[in-house]
This record gives structure tokens, sequence and C-alpha cells, in this order.
């Protein structure tokens, strides 16, 4: 049975497409564009996109996260670095790198095939017992509980790579 | 199959994964400049992401699983993004350019 367009799911369902569209066209940006900014624009779209899903899987806090991290912060750095280091990309195609387009389209849809094809194909359990229901405060709960020691492991990553960063970014600083 | 419940089922998500993982693919394949990869790899974890989400949502008797390593991939992608920028910036003050086939002092 179809929802009538204009009910609560006819228009959830609407705007659903839209975050779908608003996904794809993201990421074809972010890949297929040759200047970098509007490459990294194009991808800071796909994650809006994603942040979108994630609210249709009943995770809100997810959703704001996304946002945050990827869009606030991943994106600007991934500018930042742009602005430093000028790069641009060759506009004409040579002889190699055409070779290279049909090589990664290739493989590309090979990847989207097999995976959309496993992913069809298998029957998933879907109706599980479900013990809570992944609100914020159960997300709290288990992080401190059940997932504390891999909480404090991506800690530590994340103070070792800030600190990476700094060493490997200012070598050769004082040489010049 | 109705267009307007497709954000019910676990196979639109699945299949959404799959095209944002593929594209990542191809980027990373194509692109000639060390940010086009790292563009690439994002969109490749952010892929892997929503699979783990559309299996955390549909599948899971525990729902906060699948949040949890979402989570987890968000910090590693902040990580690696960091550590990538520096060393793109390194290379750019060594070699004066990003593109990945300029950086090949070791080939014989």
């Amino acid at each position: 049975m179809s929802p009538s367009l204009l009910s609560i799911e006819g228009l959830s369902g609407i705007i659903f497409l839209i975050t779908v569209f608003i996904t794809m066209t993201g990421g074809l940006i972010a890949v297929l564009e040759r200047n970098l900014i509007r490459s990294v624009s194009g991808l800071a779209l796909c994650f809006i996109g994603v942040a979108g899903l994630y609210y249709y899987l009943n995770s809100p806090f997810m959703a704001a996260m996304q946002i945050l991290i990827y869009v606030g912060a991943v994106c600007v750095v991934i500018v930042f670095a742009v602005m430093l280091a000028e790069p641009e990309e060759m506009k004409r195609l040579s002889q190699s790198s055409i070779t290279l387009w049909f090589s990664a389209i290739l493989s590309g849809l090979l990847f989207f095939a097999s995976l959309t094809g496993l992913a069809l194909k298998t029957k998933w359990n879907l109706s599980p017992m479900i013990i809570n229901k992944g609100t914020v405060e159960d997300l709290g709960q288990s992080l401190m509980t059940r997932y504390s020691m891999s909480f404090e492991l991506i800690s530590v990553v994340l103070l070792v790579s800030i600190i990476g960063a700094l060493v490997l970014a200012r070598k050769g600083r004082n040489s010049q | 199959m109705n267009l307007l419940l497709l954000s019910n089922s676990l196979n639109t998500y699945l299949v959404l994964g799959a095209m944002l993982f593929a594209l990542g693919i191809f980027g990373m394949i194509q692109r000639q400049t060390f940010i086009g990869m790292l563009i690439s790899a994002e969109l490749i974890l952010s892929g892997a992401s929503v699979n783990f989400m559309a299996f955390n949502r549909f599948t899971s008797p525990d729902q906060t699983a699948g949040q949890v390593f979402t989570l987890f991939i968000m910090a590693i992608a902040a990580a690696e993004a960091a550590i990538v920028l520096s060393i793109i910036i390194a290379v750019y003050r060594n070699f004066k350019s990003i593109k990945t086939e300029d950086v090949k002092d070791l080939k014989g």
C-alpha cells in the first residue's frame, strides 16, 4: 500500500529522497570536480546528506556529531591544507590518465556491483530482540561501561595523532 | 516497491553505503593529488559508517553498538585527516608539489 503524498509518511519519504539526492550529488562533486576547493565543498554537502541518513536511522545524536566533526572540523582542515599547498590538478587528460580513468571506473563499478549483490541476496534477520532503544542516555552508559576500554584507547590515538601532526608539520621549519 | 517507503528498509541504506564506497574507490584511483585522495578516503569511511548505522538500526539487539562504532570511526577519521594533512605539508615543503607523480625519489 502506498501512503498519500501529503500524509506524514509521504512527506518524510519525500524528504528522505531529497537527502539521498544530496548525498549522491555531493559525493559525485567531491570525486569528479578538478578544482579542489569545489571538491571539498562537495564533500561537505555529502556529509550533510549522510547526517540526514543518520537522522532517518533513529539517531539524531550521530547526525549532530556528523555535522560537528566532519563538516565543521575535517572539511575546514582540508580547506586549510588546500590553501597552504596551492595544488593545481591537470586540466587536460593525458594518455596514461585516460587508462587510469577506465580502470578507476571499472574497479568502482565492480565494487559497487559486488557489494550491492551481496546486500540484496542475503536474507537479513530483521526482527531482533531489542534490549535498549539507543537513546543518548543508553549511548553514554554503554560508552562508560562496555566500551570504556576502546573509549580510552581512542583518546590515546587522538592524542598521539595530534602530537604526530605537530611534529611532522614543524620539521624543516627551523632549518630554512 | 514504493519510493516513499524506502527510508524504512535495510537494503536502501546498504546500497547507498556501497555507492559511497565505490565512489571513494573510484576517486582514490583517479585523483592525481594527495588532497584528492584524502577526500576519497573520507568518502570510503562514511560509506562504511552508513553500513554500520543501518545494521545497527535494523538487525542489532543492542541499539548502541553501531552508534559507538560510528563514533570511533569518526575519531579515527579525524586523526587520519590531521596526520595526512601534516604529511602533505611536509611533502610540499620538500618537493614544492603535492602531485602523486612528482614524489618518486625511491623509483629506480
